[in-house]
């Protein structure tokens, strides 16, 4: 295999109580890439994170994570990636630097109190070390779960929605931070739902009902989808909005500033219920726009059941 | 004047009320293990203890020290056996042996008929029986002993005809000489107190361990830990071993207040102490750490300790006699730690034994040990699955 695809899975399944939670999932990602996980909530994000990681095994499937085994491998792997889990399940009771001493420990590092101090170093977190993690406001617990997790320079980082529950500044802190850790070869595999997040990545793989029905560089995602838009403005812009909500081939209507952006993966049946709201509503004013990025987020991640190809 | 007003106070909405308790109720039915362990567990233990637990003992092992054999003590020894009072394990002429078997509690009893017996009996001497009790259980001493008089005169009686008639008046013609062995007071506190010790460490042990793993679990810290390279076999000896500190300080509170304040004698081998409690706090740590291999939260932990607790104290011979106890209640009583460690640390805090007569109940509780040992490594789950 090649030493540049760091993790390369195929056919992962897994299955809880006869619900199939991921289904025949493949993945191939380079090293030194940051890869969006997309998908809605339950889609089996959570679960196909730890089967890469090892902390699930696969019904069915194979491949290789750094070189190493999946199914029987996990302790080699485990050893070179750093995960980070949705929840956080640092210890509470102990302090920061109690934590990050605590992993150093597990993963066996020599030069134990310089690493630790670097990582604290690293992330900011050093006039507070001596604070108890559980006192900590979620955005700080977030920068010492990164920090726990880059403690022993993993080559792979798996985050598991890092940025839930985050304010925007110490998301984009966090953000810069994988890029930087991303220029130092660092591979990355993150699961978010914000779309600021995922534009930020380099492909994305899409993942809904346990399925992945989408993989592709960022850039690309657009032409894949290949979602028809109208802005429509003017008012009364709410009516406008009701009529267009569950209208035929209108897949998706959001709000960007004073406009509504309608769109749908039907451009000749989108056009139709656009015009029929132009009719009942001449006062607004409608016109065809491209789909950005934000757009085909939204309509990803609003969990639709589509079935592209 | 304006009174205050307590309206707000009994201004209870029903409808509110009835919301918290169907939510009470859909959340205890979700809970399925602790729900199966509300249920269960009152049918297992009333079924369990209501047939096991027995104050008027029977039953009791008896061994018997013959230093004659003739026809009378053959036939004493037959209505013996076929008594249900005591339960004649052996018969042998040698008094080291027969006094070995009351010292390790293989016997209760030692019913000891001295050389010249019959011929004495015969000549209206009125030649003795000694009857060794172990008291350092007195509940088990004192039942058997009251029964001993009648099983003696029901034994001879029906000896004492044709030419020996005239045996058979009162007084009868011989005598029952009773021995209270190792607790010659009878003094419950000298069998309560080194018990003691056995039931303190397996609540503090048991508890606390199974607790401390779920916890894991239960605030998703094991997440972490699985997702490091640490082996299940490293987070058990890590997580285990701060407590085996916490026993030996219980172990030795229980010294000090058996000796200064119950006054009670150590008699036998401290090394062989050492050795029976280290065994047993280890195999207290293993049985906290299996429950907490199936207990998903902290309160299952709690729950399946106490399935623990009952049988330790019930069926252990802690309560009651132990050989009182039906046949399958005592097989249950030897599969748990505490039943031979009580054993042990009575024969050699009362009965100054020593490593050749707790062998026995030692290498059982090794074996329980790696039994438990091996149960709770199988059951860790080094995945999530």
């Amino acid at each position: 295999m090649s030493d540049d695809i760091v993790i390369d899975v195929h056919g992962l399944t897994k299955s809880y109580g006869g619900r199939m939670v991921v289904d025949h999932f493949d993945l191939q990602v380079p090293r030194g890439a940051i890869y969006g996980f997309l998908g809605p909530n339950g889609s089996g994000k959570t679960t196909t994170i730890r089967m890469v990681c090892g902390l699930l095994k696969p019904e069915s499937g194979d491949g290789r994570v750094l070189g190493f085994d999946v199914l029987n491998d996990s302790l080699r792997i485990k050893e070179r990636v750093g995960y980070m889990t949705q929840k956080f399940s640092l210890y509470e009771d102990l302090s920061i630097r109690e934590n990050l001493d605590f992993i150093a420990r597990l993963y066996g590092l020599d030069d134990r109190a310089a690493r630790v101090d670097k990582a604290l170093a690293d992330l900011g977190l050093v006039e507070r070390q001596g604070q108890v993690a559980g006192k900590l406001s979620g955005g700080w617990k977030q920068r010492l779960a990164l920090a726990a997790c880059m403690i022993h320079e993993p080559q792979l980082l798996l985050l598991d929605e890092p940025t839930a529950g985050v304010d925007p500044k110490a998301r984009r802190d966090f953000w810069d931070q994988i890029r930087r850790y991303s220029a130092q070869g660092v591979t990355t595999l993150v699961s978010t739902h914000y779309m600021d997040e995922a534009v930020q990545c380099d492909s994305i793989a899409y993942i809904a009902y346990g399925k992945k029905l989408l993989d592709a560089p960022t850039a690309e995602i657009p032409k894949q989808i290949n979602l028809a838009c109208w802005s429509i403005e003017g008012r009364p812009l709410q009516a406008a909005q009701q009529m267009l909500e569950g209208a035929p081939g209108v897949d998706l209507v959001a709000r960007f500033g004073a406009s509504i952006h309608a769109c749908g993966r039907d451009p000749a049946l989108l056009e139709k219920a656009v015009l029929k709201v132009k009719e009942a509503q001449p006062h607004v004013s409608i016109q065809r726009i491209d789909a950005g990025f934000e757009e085909i987020f939204i309509y990803l991640m609003s969990g639709s059941t589509d079935n592209f190809q | 004047m304006k009174l205050p007003s307590f309206s707000g106070f009994f201004d209870i909405s029903w409808a509110r009320v009835f919301a918290v308790f169907l939510k009470e109720l859909v959340q205890m039915r979700r809970d399925r293990p602790t729900f199966a362990i509300m249920i269960a567990m009152p049918v297992m233990q009333l079924v369990l203890f209501g047939y096991a637990i027995n104050t008027d003992p029977r039953h009791l092992p008896a061994v018997v020290e013959m230093r004659e054999d003739g026809p009378l003590t053959r036939a004493f020894l037959a209505s013996l056996r076929a008594s249900s009072f005591v339960n004649i394990i052996a018969a042998t002429p040698r008094a080291d042996e027969a006094d070995a078997m009351l010292r390790s509690g293989r016997a209760n009893f030692l019913i000891s008929i001295p050389e010249g017996f019959e011929r004495r009996l015969v000549r209206g001497e009125r030649p003795q029986i000694l009857i060794a009790a172990d008291a350092s259980d007195p509940v088990a001493a004192g039942g058997a002993l009251g029964a001993i008089q009648a099983v003696a005169d029901q034994a001879f009686a029906t000896e004492f005809q044709g030419p020996l008639a005239f045996l058979a008046r009162a007084p009868p013609p011989y005598e029952l000489v009773i021995h209270r062995r190792y607790n010659p007071a009878g003094a419950t506190a000298f069998n309560i107190v080194p018990a003691l010790l056995g039931v303190i460490l397996t609540m503090t042990m048991v508890m606390i361990t199974s607790i401390a793993l779920t916890r894991e679990t239960e605030r998703g810290t094991m997440e972490n830990l699985l997702a490091t390279p640490v082996r299940p076999i490293e987070v058990m000896i890590g997580k285990t071993t701060p407590y085996i500190g916490v026993g030996a300080v219980q172990v030795a509170i229980v010294l000090i207040v058996a000796t200064f304040l119950f006054q009670i004698p150590f008699t036998g081998s401290f090394a062989a102490f050492l050795a029976a409690v280290t065994l047993f706090i280890f195999a207290n740590l293993m049985l906290g750490y299996l429950i907490s291999t199936l207990a998903r939260t902290q309160m299952q932990a709690m729950q399946m300790t106490f399935f623990v607790f009952l049988p330790s104290i019930l069926l252990s011979g802690f309560m009651f006699p132990f050989s009182a106890m039906p046949q399958w209640a005592q097989v249950i009583g030897e599969s748990i730690p505490i039943t031979h460690f009580l054993r042990i640390v009575r024969e050699i805090v009362l009965k100054g034994a020593g490593f050749p007569d707790i062998v026995t109940d030692l290498w059982q509780l090794a074996l329980i040990l790696v039994v438990l040992a091996a149960m709770a490594l199988m059951r860790f789950r080094r995945t999530l699955d």
